[in-house]
């Protein structure tokens, strides 16, 4: 894909996704792209609400699949043991 | 409709406050104070969520994930770090918490994107250029904005930021965590694969 036409995908591209964000609010293009209402109420809100509980096979199911595939590893090759425990 | 107070408009960007919070506003806040926290909060929210509109292009999912952000921000207050910019900080939860979203957006749309055909598109909500191109159809746009919003995320959001945002590289690096090669690299792919979409639609970009 040469410049050019990398050019004429990203026009194609702006003419139909214009921008939004900091640039256009600045051309005054869009109330979309500017809040109208503060959203503290609902940030109070979030916070006050209690946290989800997580079930502990949930939230460390990553640390108990390293745990596994150490295991596994040292069950193996069980003289890497000590090069192990030297770097801990 | 009433607009708030955007402290930074004239930079226009959440990364390019004229001048940040105060230091000590930033000190208790990392302490876990709730008024420094909602200090920063109506400081912040109005740029955050500008951030975010651009690039899910949905004024009320901002919404949403605006409160999502400053949500991350609340949790990690203990994580951040007073000394540096809470703006770039923000924007790079802000960015993550967008970059969740269009995943599981991505992950629908499928069987959205008949749906889509049929509702108006979110995108219909935000701004037509001023001028449009007589040359490129109202068929052309929305095909073209529904082949986006296929393109794997991380692509979705380095393509917006850096084509349609116009925001340096250098500036969607840091937000994205990875280095402007890799950001140029991320708008090419979506360009290769938005013209691959577009040509099976029987549209020559």
């Amino acid at each position: 894909m040469n410049t050019s036409e990398q050019e004429r995908i990203a026009t194609l591209l702006k003419k139909a996704l214009p921008p939004v964000g900091a640039k256009g609010i600045t051309d005054g293009a869009s109330d979309s792209a500017q809040l109208n209402r503060d959203l503290w109420p609902n940030m109070l809100r979030r916070l006050q609400q209690p946290p989800a509980p997580l079930l502990w096979f949930e939230s460390a199911w990553f640390d108990w699949a390293l745990v596994a595939a150490v295991a596994v590893w040292l069950a193996f090759f069980p003289a890497a043991i000590p090069v192990l425990l030297y770097h801990l | 409709m009433p607009v708030l107070e955007q402290p930074s408009l004239g930079q226009s960007s959440l990364g390019q406050s004229a001048a940040g919070p105060s230091p000590d506003v930033l000190q208790q806040f990392a302490r876990g104070d709730l008024d420094a926290f909602e200090a920063l909060f109506r400081r912040h929210q109005a740029e955050v969520y500008r951030w975010i509109v651009g690039i899910v292009r949905d004024p009320g999912i901002a919404e949403d994930l605006t409160v999502e952000t400053f949500w991350r921000i609340h949790r990690a207050h203990a994580r951040f770090d007073p000394a540096r910019s809470f703006e770039a900080w923000a924007r790079r939860i802000a960015t993550n918490a967008a970059l969740d979203h269009l995943k599981s957006a991505t992950h629908n749309f499928a069987e959205k994107a008949r749906a889509w055909d049929d509702a108006p598109d979110p995108v219909e909500n935000l701004p037509r250029p001023p001028m449009p191109d007589p040359g490129i159809t109202q068929e052309i746009r929305t095909k073209t904005a529904q082949a986006f919003r296929q393109l794997p995320p991380k692509l979705q959001v380095a393509a917006t930021l850096a084509l349609i945002e116009e925001q340096p590289y250098k500036e969607i690096a840091e937000t994205l965590g990875i280095s402007a090669g890799a950001v140029k690299l991320r708008v090419f792919r979506a360009l290769r694969l938005l013209r691959k979409k577009l040509k099976q639609q029987g549209i020559e970009p």
